[in-house]
């Protein structure tokens, strides 16, 4: 089943045109590996489908509903907000607020739960991606892959239909990158639905069932993550996919 | 020193104190809690980039950072009354300070407010709160907590600065020295003494900074 669909995403920073013209088509269930070099847009699609940046053309259709990106209004695209997750490369947790206050606060204020039952939640949301014990902690205090696993739980804590994950764990340390990576895994067995920017080409491969390779504002070359790394079709993929798995990143 | 100068300063230790605590301190309280509103409402905007609005803050710091807290207290004490506005000294003095204060605040508040790292932000509005929302509970709190020091520092600053307000026939503490001075001709005593009201004053707040900055560090962040 089409959780979401877009189409001729466009969007200019000034003259410069990151995004080309995006089709996209997202299932219930498919754990999407968006990868493509530096600069290619990855991270500005991601944002465009969170509304974080305003898409110059474009039209979305999330569970149904058609969705105008341009024109939007506040209220449609808050909405929207609440069926989906943006997990950021920098973690971006409220730093006034402990481990469990930061997957609490979403529900409290934006969906005014009672504070014990989103407490309640949070505590579950929190052992879900292995941080029970840590509830009281504030960011500051957690290392970079306990953070992002609270970032996690975090995005998990609203029950989203999707979640976006901008290289969860490029800012990493190689020893912390394991923990995210299996806290994803363990979703993408649960039959979350996500799309993840990764430079983790063993979690492309691994755990997602459908890659697009970006490139220059344009999806190049997309499929099931088998026929993806099995026979890309061009050689520009064929050679970046090389350079990842010999560890080199970009 | 001779008996009679202690007499003197025995004698108006009191007198001196007591407009301290009648007009001094709530002249300081009154117009710094003003000068915070106007603070984080300036800031706010300037932060939010709220067109038009932000103008009008630029040019209210430019103009007030850009002209004496004198000049200011007279043109308004004694300035408008001539367009018809006539004000009592008293209010006149809290109106003008929160002003004054409001516009070196407001730019602690907006610098404390940029030092928020951003992400927050856009963290927020993922978790489907509002903008608002955003600000009153995950911003501004830490904000405060960043402008917490250098906001201290202005309210010391305006304790002692309340002394202008002798300028406009508000009886504080230092006009009151004035007068003891006048019937008494001992200006060096006398002014020794209200200066050491102020630096008592002045000690009591750095220690409450000092507890509320401890405080803050557990609370916030
Ligand atoms: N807010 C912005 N303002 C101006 N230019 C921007 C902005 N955000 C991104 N860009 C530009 O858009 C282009 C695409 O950026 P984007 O971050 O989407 O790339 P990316 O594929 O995520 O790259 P990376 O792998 O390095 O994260 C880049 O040239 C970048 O400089
Ligand atoms: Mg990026």
């Amino acid at each position: 089943m089409t959780l979401l669909k877009a189409t001729g995403i466009k969007k200019k920073f000034g003259d410069q045109e990151v995004l080309r013209g995006i089709d996209l088509e997202v299932r219930r269930g498919d754990v999407i590996a968006v990868i493509g070099p530096s600069g290619s847009g990855k991270t500005t699609l991601l944002r465009c489908l969170e509304f974080l940046e305003r898409p110059d053309e474009g039209l979305m259709v999330f569970d149904g509903q058609e969705i105008d990106m341009p024109t939007a209004p506040k209220a449609t695209v808050a909405a929207l907000r609440k069926r989906t997750a943006f997990v950021f490369q920098n973690y971006n947790l409220f730093l006034n607020r402990t481990a469990l206050g930061n997957v609490t606060e979403g529900l409290i204020v934006a969906r005014r739960m009672p504070r014990s039952q989103a407490e309640e939640i949070g505590r579950r949301m929190l052992a879900k991606v292995g941080m029970s014990g840590k509830e009281n902690s504030r960011p500051q205090e957690l290392s970079g892959g306990q953070q992002q696993r609270v970032a996690i739980a975090r995005a998990l804590a609203g029950n989203p239909d999707l979640i976006l994950f901008d290289e969860p764990t490029s800012a990493l340390d190689p020893e912390l990158i394991g923990e995210v990576l299996g806290v994803m895994r363990q979703l993408a067995e649960e039959g979350m639905t996500m799309i993840v920017v990764t430079h983790e080409i063993g979690f492309a491969r691994n755990v997602s069932n459908k890659v697009l390779f970006m490139e220059d504002g344009l999806i190049t070359e997309m499929g099931s993550s088998a026929e993806f790394f099995a026979n890309p079709r061009q050689e520009r993929v064929r050679s970046f996919i090389r350079r990842l798995e010999n560890g080199q990143g970009e | 020193m001779t008996e009679r100068v202690l007499e003197i300063l025995r004698d108006s230790f009191t007198k001196i104190l007591i407009p301290g605590i009648l007009v001094t301190i709530p002249l300081t309280v009154l117009a710094f809690s003003f000068a915070l509103i106007i603070a984080v409402v300036v800031a706010l905007i300037q932060f939010a980039k709220v067109r038009g609005l932000r103008q009008i803050c630029r040019f209210y710091i430019w103009v007030i950072r850009g002209t004496p807290l004198l000049v200011q207290l007279y043109l308004i004490f004694y300035g408008l009354p001539s367009l018809g506005v006539v004000l009592n000294a008293f209010p006149c003095a809290v109106l003008v300070f929160a002003i004054n204060e409001g516009a070196y605040c407001a730019e602690t508040m907006r610098a404390a407010l940029e030092s928020v790292p951003r992400g927050q932000i856009e963290a927020g509005y993922c978790a489907g709160m509002s903008y608002l929302q955003i600000m009153r509970r995950i911003v501004l709190p830490q904000a405060f907590r960043t402008a917490f020091p250098p906001l201290s520092n202005s309210l010391i600053g305006m304790v002692k600065d309340t002394s202008l307000a002798a300028n406009i026939t508000v009886v504080e503490m230092f006009m009151t020295t004035q007068r003891i001075v006048a019937r008494t001709y001992e200006p060096l005593a006398l002014y020794a003494e209200v200066a050491l009201i102020y630096l008592i004053f002045c000690t009591v707040l750095t220690r409450l900074q000092r507890a509320g900055e401890k405080r803050l560090a557990h609370v916030a962040q």
